[in-house]
Parts: C-alpha cells; sequence; structure tokens
C-alpha cells in the first residue's frame, strides 16, 4: 500500500509545486484528493487528456497540486469555464471540483442549468456546509439554526440539499458521500466521470475550524466519526421513514439515468447544417 | 466569405458574424439582449454548418466563461452584448486579462444606464469597455461606423486577441448595428489571419507566462501535451499563484508593456480633409458618420473643417490626437454621451480648445446638428 501511495504521490502531485498545501489540518479536502486521484487512477485515464477546474474557495485551490490541465476560475464559475472546454474539444474529460457556496449560491444558476443541459461533464462538490476561506459566513447548505459568522444568533435559513437540487435539475448521475467514506468515494467519483452525461457527486466534509468551532462539534475526528454515525447508504434509507431519515446522510448512487448527451446532439445539429449549407 | 469577393446587403450585427467566421471564430456563447441578439441568432444557423458551437448560456456571465474555456482548448471565441449584459461579463473579462486568453466581445451599445432606452442609439459604454472590469488591466477597445467596418474590424480584433493575448472589444451602437448598406465582402485569401504563437518547445520545457522580446507568452491548448496552471490569481511565471512582489511586478508591467509594444499597429484612426483643416471634429462610431456629411456641407460654406475619425478608442491614440489638436484652433467632439471621449481628448493637451456635442436623449446625432455646431465655431 505506501508503494501505490508513493507512486500515485508521484504520478499525480505536481513536483514543482511547493507543499504544503493551504488547507488546515485536519480538513477533509485532502482525502477528496485523495479519492480524485485514485479514480483517475484506477480508470486509467491520460493526464493530458484531463482538465481539473475549479472556482473560488478553499476547494478552489485544488488543482494548483494536481499535475493536470488545471484551472482556477471565478466564484461560482468553474462550470461555465468547464462548458467551453468540453464544446471546444469533446475529447477531454472535464471534471470540476467547487465548494457547497460556490457551487450552489453565485454558481447556482450555472450549476443547474449545467444539469439540465447535460453536457458530459463531472461536478465534485465538497459540502463543508460554511465558507471557509472567508472566515465562516453562513452558505446554503449551513443548516437551521446553526452559528456562523453572519449568524451569530442562529442560522434563520433553510438549507438546500445538493444532491436532490441535482436530481430535480436533470443531472444524469447524481452520488452522495462523506469523507468519512474514503474507498466508497472513489468509486463514487470513478463511477460520476465515467457517466456519460453532467455527473454530481457531493462529498460531506469537515470544516472544523470556520463551522465545527462554532458549533461545538468537535475537531475532525469527532465530526468525521458523526458522519459515519449519520450515514445510511441508499438501499437502506429506501426501507426508512422520513422521520427516520431526518438527520441521516444518504450515501451511495442516488440518480443514474440515461440522456441524450449534449457533444452528440450538437454533432447531429452539425451534420443537418453542413447537408443544407 | 467565399472563394471569390461578394457583394452583398447586410446590417451591421450581421456583417460582425461574417467578420468573426472569415477571422477563424468556431465558438460563440451568448444570451438574447437587444440590440446585439441578431449576432446570436445568425451565429445559430452558420456555426454548426462549418464544425463550429453555437451555444446560448444561461446568463452573459456564464457566456463570457464558456468563451474563455472555448479559446483555452484551441478554438476563436466570440459573445456579443449590450450594455447590462456587458456589465455581468465584466468579471471574467478581467479573468481572460489576468490569463491572458485572446477572445473577442462586441457591446452594441444602447441606452443606458440599467435598462435604458434598450432600442436607442447611445455610446455610453465607452468608459465601461476600458475600465469595466476591477484593477489595472490593459485592453484593446475598438469602434465600428459602418457595416463595411462591422466585417474589417471584426477581422482585426481576432487577430489583435491572438497576436497579443487579450481580449478585444468592439463597440458597436444601435444605429450600426441595424443599418443595412451595401458591402463588398473580401474573398478568403485576401483576408489575413493571425493564429495565437504556440510553444515550440518540448512540454518540459514550457514555462506558461515566460516573458520574450514582445511580452506576449506562447500559448499552448488544453489537450496539446503541455499540461500547466491557469488561475485569476497574480501568477509566476510557471503560471502559480505568487504575491511576491518582484513577481507581481514584473507580471503586471509586461501585461501592459505588450500593448505598448503594438501601438504603430494597434492604434488606428483615418483623417478626411484634414490637410488644412483649422477645425477637426473628432468622433467615433455611426456619429463619424453625420461628422463626414457636415464636414462636406461646412467646408461649401467655407469653413475649413476635418475629420479625425477613431477606431481605436482604448488604448487611446493619442498620437494621432496630439498633431490634430496642435494644427486646430478649436476641436468638436459629438458622441452619444456626456463626453466620456471629449475628456480623453481634452487629457492629451489642456490648454486646447475642445468644444463636445453630448446627446443623451435616445436620439442620433445628425449631420445638421454637427455642421451648425461648425458654423458658429
Amino acid at each position: 500500500m505506501p508503494e501505490k501511495v508513493e507512486r500515485l504521490r508521484h504520478d499525480y502531485l505536481r513536483h514543482d509545486k511547493k507543499f504544503p498545501h493551504v488547507w488546515c489540518p485536519g480538513c477533509g479536502n485532502g482525502i477528496v484528493l485523495g479519492s480524485l486521484i485514485r479514480a483517475i487512477d484506477a480508470l486509467k485515464l491520460e493526464k493530458d487528456e484531463l482538465v481539473l477546474a475549479s472556482g473560488i474557495g478553499c476547494s478552489g485551490r485544488m488543482p494548483v497540486y494536481v499535475d493536470l490541465n488545471t484551472l482556477h476560475t471565478t466564484h461560482g464559475r468553474a462550470l461555465t469555464f468547464a462548458t467551453g472546454i468540453k464544446l471546444a474539444n469533446p475529447s477531454l474529460t472535464v471534471l470540476t471540483v467547487m465548494g457547497d457556496g460556490d457551487a450552489t449560491a453565485i454558481g447556482g444558476n450555472h450549476f443547474i442549468h449545467a444539469a439540465r443541459r447535460n453536457l458530459d461533464l463531472t461536478a465534485i462538490i465538497i459540502n463543508n456546509q460554511i465558507y471557509g476561506m472567508t472566515g465562516g459566513q453562513y452558505s446554503p447548505t449551513t443548516p437551521y439554526g446553526s452559528r456562523a459568522a453572519t449568524a451569530a444568533y442562529g442560522h434563520i435559513e433553510h438549507a438546500f440539499s445538493i444532491a436532490e437540487l441535482a436530481v430535480t435539475a436533470g443531472a444524469s448521475f447524481v452520488a452522495r458521500g462523506t469523507v468519512y467514506h474514503a474507498k466508497l468515494l472513489d468509486k463514487l467519483i470513478a463511477k460520476g466521470i465515467s457517466k456519460k452525461g453532467f455527473s454530481v457527486i457531493e462529498i460531506i466534509s469537515n470544516c472544523h475550524t470556520q463551522y465545527g468551532r462554532r458549533n461545538k462539534m468537535g475537531d475532525p475526528v469527532t465530526m468525521m466519526q458523526e458522519f459515519k454515525d449519520r450515514a445510511v447508504t441508499v438501499e437502506k434509507a429506501a426501507k426508512l421513514s422520513p422521520e427516520e431519515l431526518a438527520d441521516r446522510i444518504t450515501i451511495g448512487v442516488l440518480t443514474d439515468i440515461d440522456k441524450p448527451n449534449y457533444t452528440e446532439e450538437l454533432q447531429k445539429i452539425r451534420d443537418i447544417a453542413e447537408k443544407n449549407r | 466569405m467565399t472563394e471569390q469577393s461578394t457583394r452583398q446587403v447586410l446590417q451591421g450585427n450581421e456583417a460582425i458574424v461574417e467578420g468573426a467566421l472569415a477571422a477563424g471564430c468556431r465558438f460563440f456563447a451568448g444570451y438574447p439582449i437587444t440590440p446585439a441578439s441578431e449576432i446570436a441568432e445568425l451565429m445559430s444557423l452558420r456555426l454548426p454548418a462549418v464544425g463550429g458551437t453555437f451555444i446560448q448560456m444561461e446568463d452573459e456571465i456564464a457566456s463570457m466563461g464558456a468563451v474563455i474555456g472555448a479559446s483555452l482548448a484551441g478554438v476563436k471565441s466570440l459573445t456579443a452584448t449590450s450594455g447590462p449584459g456587458f456589465s455581468l461579463m465584466q468579471e471574467n473579462l478581467g479573468y481572460a486579462c489576468v490569463t491572458e486568453v485572446p477572445c473577442v466581445i462586441v457591446s452594441v451599445m444602447r441606452g443606458g444606464p440599467s435598462t435604458g432606452l434598450p432600442t436607442s442609439p447611445a455610446q455610453g459604454d465607452v468608459m465601461q469597455a476600458r475600465w469595466g472590469t476591477h484593477g489595472d488591466h490593459p485592453i484593446i477597445v475598438l469602434s465600428v461606423s459602418s457595416v463595411s467596418d462591422c466585417f474589417d474590424i471584426t477581422v482585426q480584433a481576432f487577430n489583435f486577441s491572438e497576436k497579443y493575448r487579450v481580449p478585444v472589444i468592439i463597440l458597436s451602437d444601435e444605429i450600426v448595428a441595424h443599418t443595412r448598406e451595401a458591402v463588398t465582402l473580401p474573398s478568403v485569401q485576401k483576408i489575413e489571419v493571425f493564429e495565437r504563437i504556440r510553444p515550440s518547445v518540448p512540454p518540459e520545457w514550457y514555462i506558461p507566462y515566460e516573458d520574450n522580446s514582445r511580452g506576449v507568452p506562447a500559448m499552448a491548448v488544453m489537450g496539446d501535451g503541455y499540461r500547466h496552471h491557469v488561475t485569476g490569481l497574480i501568477h509566476d511565471t510557471k503560471g502559480f499563484p505568487t504575491d511576491r512582489s518582484e513577481e507581481v511586478n514584473a507580471f503586471q508591467r509586461r501585461q501592459f508593456r505588450k500593448i505598448t509594444n503594438g501601438f504603430y499597429e494597434i492604434l488606428m484612426t483615418k483623417s478626411f480633409m484634414m490637410e488644412d483643416a483649422e477645425i477637426a471634429v473628432i468622433a467615433y462610431g455611426s456619429v463619424s458618420r453625420s461628422a463626414q456629411h457636415a464636414i462636406i456641407a461646412a467646408r461649401e460654406k467655407g469653413v475649413k473643417a476635418g475629420l479625425l475619425h477613431l477606431i481605436t478608442l482604448f488604448p487611446f491614440p493619442k498620437k494621432d490626437v496630439d498633431p490634430v489638436l496642435r494644427q486646430c484652433r478649436s476641436v468638436l467632439v459629438p458622441e452619444m454621451n456626456m463626453g466620456q471621449i471629449s475628456r480623453e481628448v481634452k487629457r492629451v493637451n489642456l490648454t486646447s480648445k475642445v468644444v463636445a456635442i453630448n446627446r443623451v436623449d435616445g436620439q442620433f446625432i445628425t449631420p445638421t446638428e454637427i455642421y451648425n455646431k461648425l458654423l458658429s465655431m
């Protein structure tokens, strides 16, 4: 196992980028990055053919460490850049990594339309329920009643479920995992990348520095232990009542459907247009 | 665009599409807006027939993101909008500046601010084009005054964009956009098209933002083996974020230097009856057409008037404006705003007499209006 870790580190992390990374000790982002690398490796994808785009925030810093074609875009806009790249060169495998605020607040419009459009992109969304980098302000997934830098008296808004939003908006593949379930994440990310169409993998993660501290949730290990305790698989969840599921995190593949793919549809249009020319 | 030159009746917006296709544009992302929508509509018809891509995005922010993405993947890209949409594009326009991604943005100016006068002409977005995105940045802004301009300047815009790795903005206005004129479109062979310089070194030697004599680094395309990092953060020559002041300074200075290096070709103006002129009109866009008529009429009355028609608005063509200010006893700047270019003209020489005609009522500045002013000067 250590040999494999050594090989993955050598093959996929940038040699000329000086570590340490910007993330806090115990942050879940590193686990997501590890899963992403293992998924890419398992799929035997060429690094030259892979694009990793991000937005702004702690998640936004991920691409700089990875030896792929990497793009660190503006806040919430990763999917718009990814759309241009994929359409310009459909042979590229285009992945995006975003945070909860990035993908569903400032980038919410792009997110639902990317899902609706069904372009072959993969969106990895790290949901730590807070704006970490800017100092702990509430995000669209901050739970009702919890504390944030901008919710000193308790949060009065209600949270989005990112995965359910993706399903409703029409994504072809939607899955949810947590940073505790790293091995499951490897598989979910690999499935998402392989899926022809828009794929979303929501990953529940811990921000002990900004969210956990304000809400007295303990250290990273305690927070991850909580993910383990609250997690329930899609299969088990199907047998539980809404009340029983109230505080649970459903993990696994939520949706896997086949829809006409955007790039194939586009080629059909080109063929018609060229004939009528 | 064909093997032979063709004579066609086109509106300005249509000629922009023809120019873009001739320049090799194969990607368009946009969002509907008056008075620019015809560009998107025609692109949706024409691009698929040449193997290109048209996409209508969810807003102008997304359109600009997609345009930059497509260009990063090696395809020449265009978007077109008007004032309100242009404001939304400013965020990612800054990204294109800092990452030096070639792209062309057309803004067909209408009355503003805000929703303003959607179907009326104006020239209120001149300063937005120059300074709309935040932070110091170089940019090229070109104006169009006729249907044939729309073709030629669009080709030029793509060439500058590719050559200098900078977003180029084409400022049109509602009059130019919707005027139909007969134009001769040149044959394919007659059109000079510039392609971005790609790296010639092996990938392991490639330094994505390495300075050179032109100040324009070679640009690799995503997927061609030159894996590197692209970020909106200020970056070092390798493309990685930096806040070391010497690296930040070197980056910022190079960005400006690459444009100053090209002044000889970027700064475009046209002179009309300027040889013996005592009064000059300095105009751009559709207003320059009115000015030309007014000058001919004023000459018949013995007024020695001439026109300096600005095609490049930014960088401001000071080198051509300065001699005009020295030659003429006074200068008239008519524009459909409250003086966005007349202030630039004044800045060139604060002692010269600069008179303005400003219209912000949604009406065109007619030849008569300029003629009457010339006779009273």
